[in-house]
């Protein structure tokens, strides 16, 4: 049987650029451009309308981010020097047998789009990290990166009652943006911790006027900050009407409760780094502090896999600032590799010491040492109760992962294949962390072979005899 | 000590443990990852007929298949049966699969282009007929094999069926010639007799008892859709080429459409096949071409979205059949893995046919056409 294959459009038709990066935040932008500034052909590929990541493109309106003014200065730049592919969805990176790389993406009319390239760049971020709970899956109840992104539209928040629960520093500027943007917020319920705003990490290594800034900031808009506390249950007949805040003991096993009306929950554990690309190539893992995958990497941010490079939180999750930097030095090592291709790890290595180098391991450090001090605790698991959806997607209960586990599953995949968590929509970027937690076992890297769903018919006309498999 | 260990907890390790519980004897199944975490995992859950030539697969298969049907009145595993609609390209094709089916001598109907879409109303104009298989059907593999364990640990007694699960075996225990037991990275398991049913692993554990066992991996890729809210696809729908790719001796690539949609709303679109040793990586270009064959079959999918896609090591022997029964090169020893494509399907007829041998009863088929020592020693 014959089919008509369309040939896959090919963007910059016959270009193969000298650096492909794939994501649109700090780390992305700032690889791309230190690159194209070097004289480069450079194509970036990102998902959304416009640049920034999750970061800088659902920043807090009024209240400016940090670092905005910069970031903005650098995308302008960018887009005069390379090629930006906004609202395209890379599903896969593929190697041609030339050993030029192949992302292929959605574009924003649904068709398929190959982008070639001889150097990648994964720049991908990180996903939010919810955890179940009781009523979690109600309308209102929002990941703290999604009630960041509803700040975008103007007004959308404002009037809102909103709870803010969760561990990690995140919860302080999604909690500030949102009281800025005109929302009621009744309370920021910090899980972990116990060290309370004074003595707030962010105040260590040079943060402490931005950590100042959302602390007189929650005062002014009399928010109350407490640790130790968190939303264990959403309640509500068709949308959130209310929650249970807890006073949680030091491995969050519940101590009290009581109830706070609200109609808008953001919850956010931390965050999942998104590296699926370099999974798909073949590049080594490690668990970061957290135990979440990240890709390998050295000083020259270059992966395992050869003219592969990540940076920013697929390298581990560290914030924007650390991802800008890695993404410029991984864009100094790779014109460096288009200048001496064949030069070793002393070369690129020279091209980033210093200055550079000195402030990601400080970044990094950094980034560590808030993991440490935002550890996810085991006591949330006695907040489900055994009707608790833990995957959404395929609405599937807590009771029937424990069925799963005494049916012989061992492991996280196995659960998934008996009980489907993780098989729907979202392929277990929700639950993921949850399930692995319920195998008792740190995340393993995602097996995602198509990243983003893709239609059957821009799937088949990828199918060029140009890029065959033999 | 157990009377019998199997080394698999796959779909056949759990049919040969259901089956030897279910015939009196104490079974142990150890694997060294979870229930199903190899090659069941992996599948498609197919129980099919009507891919198999006339011979003694297709005995099996129809034993199998009959079989499935009895377990299936224990729930659990999403029996279907769904039927399966062979469809050919063009009259040649047609009148070959015609032939074929009335050689298979089991249950079906021929099918007239005109009368396609009576059975798939989304087919592709211009096919030129097919054929109808009502006895095909398909099972949720990874359940199937825990719900074997399970009802198998409950009926027959717990004590009777035991799990050891993240347990590797490395080696065997002899005494003299006779395997009586195996050592494990959790220490020594003895029995009386032990079952290989290591799948597409089981060359290995073969070696371990110094017996060559020519099982090796033949890639096959599936993608999968996201859910419908109304279900597309009523029957397994194939292409005639997977009937000649199944029995293909090549290396290289072979793709075929396989069409089908499952319980869970997702349609399942294979199927490929390839030599590349145990090799994860996905290849882009294959997944393009199943995609542009399930398209071709039905145009209606053109839009629809794949969210997933996943690969399994089918484990195949040189002629194609599996590896059924006692291993008269070292006496304790018995094989059943090899199934290929069509191990979910030929499962409980394995089991079955095992646990006879097993028990010193007389197996419902003669086992010869699948005897362990059938391979020249210095194959390929």
């Amino acid at each position: 049987m014959t089919d008509v294959v369309t040939d896959e459009a090919r963007a910059g038709e016959g270009v193969t650029y000298d650096l492909v990066v794939v994501g649109g935040g700090p780390a992305g932008v700032a690889g791309a451009l230190t690159a194209a500034l070097a004289g480069l052909r450079v194509a970036l590929v990102d998902s959304s309308a416009r640049l920034g990541g999750q970061y800088f493109r659902h920043t807090a309106v009024p209240a400016r981010a940090p670092g905005l003014d910069r970031f903005l200065r650098q995308a302008r730049a960018l887009s005069d020097r390379a090629e930006v592919l906004s609202r395209h969805q890379v599903w896969s990176v593929t190697r041609e047998p030339d050993g030029d790389l192949l992302v292929h993406a959605n574009s924003p009319e649904g068709g398929a789009v190959a982008v070639r390239g001889r150097r990648l760049l994964i720049a991908t971020g990180a996903y939010d990290r919810p955890l179940p709970f009781p009523g979690w899956d109600l309308p209102g109840v929002l990941t703290a990166g999604g009630a960041q992104a509803l700040l975008k539209g103007n007004g959308v928040v404002a009037g809102r009652r909103v709870v803010v629960s969760g561990t990690g520093p995140f919860l302080l500027p999604v909690a500030t943006g949102l009281a800025a943007a005109g929302a009621k917020v009744l309370g920021v319920y910090e899980a972990g911790g116990g060290l309370g705003l004074a003595r707030h990490p962010l105040l260590a290594l040079g943060k402490a006027g931005e950590a100042a800034g959302y602390a007189v900031s929650l005062a002014r808009h009399r928010v109350p900050y407490l640790t130790r506390h968190a939303v264990v249950e959403a309640h509500g007949e068709r949308e959130v009407e209310a929650v249970t805040v807890a006073r949680l003991g030091r491995r969050w096993n519940v101590l009290a409760t009581r109830i706070v009306e609200c109609d808008t929950v953001a919850v956010g554990y931390g965050f999942v780094p998104q590296i699926d690309l370099g999974v798909q190539l073949g590049c080594a893992t490690r668990h970061d502090v957290d135990g979440s995958p990240i890709l390998e990497t050295d000083a020259a941010q270059r992966t395992t896999v050869p003219m592969v490079w990540a940076a920013g939180e697929p390298t581990g999750v560290g914030g924007w600032r650390l991802a800008e930097i890695e993404g410029r030095i991984a864009g100094r090592s790779i014109i460096a590799h288009r200048r001496a291709p064949g030069a070793g790890v002393e070369v690129a290595a020279g091209e980033v010491a210093g200055v550079l180098a000195r402030r990601r391991d400080r970044w990094r450090a950094f980034g560590a040492a808030l993991q440490q001090a935002y550890p996810v605790e085991p006591g949330w698991q006695g907040w489900l109760r055994d009707d608790t959806l833990v995957c959404r997607c395929e609405e599937v209960p807590l009771a029937r992962i424990r069925e799963a586990q005494e049916l012989g599953a061992t492991d996280a995949r196995s659960i998934k294949l008996l009980a489907r968590p993780g098989m729907g929509w979202c392929q277990g970027r929700i639950c993921g962390y949850a399930v692995a937690c319920l195998a008792g076992e740190p995340q393993q890297p995602p097996r995602r072979p198509i990243a983003q769903p893709v239609t059957l018919g821009a799937l088949s006309d990828t199918d060029t005899p140009h890029d065959s498999a033999h | 000590m157990s009377d019998v260990i199997v080394v698999g907890a796959g779909v056949v390790g759990a049919a040969c443990a259901y089956y030897a519980a279910r015939a009196g004897l104490d079974v142990t199944v150890i694997d060294r990852g979870p229930v199903a975490g190899g090659t069941t995992g992996s599948g498609e859950g197919n129980v099919l007929v009507s891919d198999k030539e006339p011979g003694p697969e297709l005995e099996l298969a129809v034993l199998s298949n009959r079989l499935w049907r009895t377990l299936a009145g224990h729930g659990g595993f999403e029996f279907e049966a769904k039927g399966g609609l062979v469809v050919a390209e063009t009259s040649e094709i047609q009148r070959r699969l015609v032939d074929l089916a009335a050689k298979q001598d089991v249950e079906h109907a021929v099918v007239p282009a005109g009368a396609l879409r009576d059975y798939e109303p989304h087919l592709a104009p211009g096919l030129a007929g097919g054929v109808f298989y009502p006895q095909d059907a398909q099972v949720q593999p990874m359940l199937a094999a825990a719900t074997l364990l399970k009802h198998g640990a409950d009926k027959y007694g717990r004590g009777t069926l035991r799990l050891r699960l993240g347990v590797g075996v490395t080696g065997f225990i002899r005494s003299g010639e006779r395997v009586t037991g195996v050592r494990t990275t959790h220490g020594d398991v003895l029995g009386g007799a032990v079952v290989n049913a290591a799948g597409t692993w089981g060359g290995e554990v073969a070696a371990l008892a110094g017996v060559r066992l020519p099982v090796l991996p033949r890639r096959g890729f599936i993608l999968v859709t996201e859910p419908l809210s109304e279900p597309l696809i009523r029957h397994k729908v194939y292409t005639a080429a997977y009937v000649t790719n199944v029995a293909s001796d090549s290396a290289g690539l072979e793709t075929s459409a396989v069409v089908e949609g499952t319980v869970a709303g997702t349609v399942l679109i294979g199927a490929s096949r390839e030599r590349v040793g145990f090799d994860r990586t996905t290849s882009v270009p294959v997944l393009a071409r199943l995609a542009g064959q399930a398209v071709a079959l039905f145009p209606v999918l053109r839009g629809v979205r794949v969210i997933r896609s996943y690969c399994g090591f089918r484990p195949y022997c040189p002629d194609h059949l599996p590896v059924i029964g006692a291993d008269p090169r070292v006496p304790g020893l018995y094989h059943a893995c090899g199934h290929e494509g069509a191990g979910i399907g030929l499962a409980p007829a394995t089991g079955h046919l095992l646990a006879q041998v097993l028990s010193g009863a007389r197996p419902d088929l003669d086992l010869s056409p699948f005897r362990p020592d059938r391979f020249p020693e210095e194959a390929s």
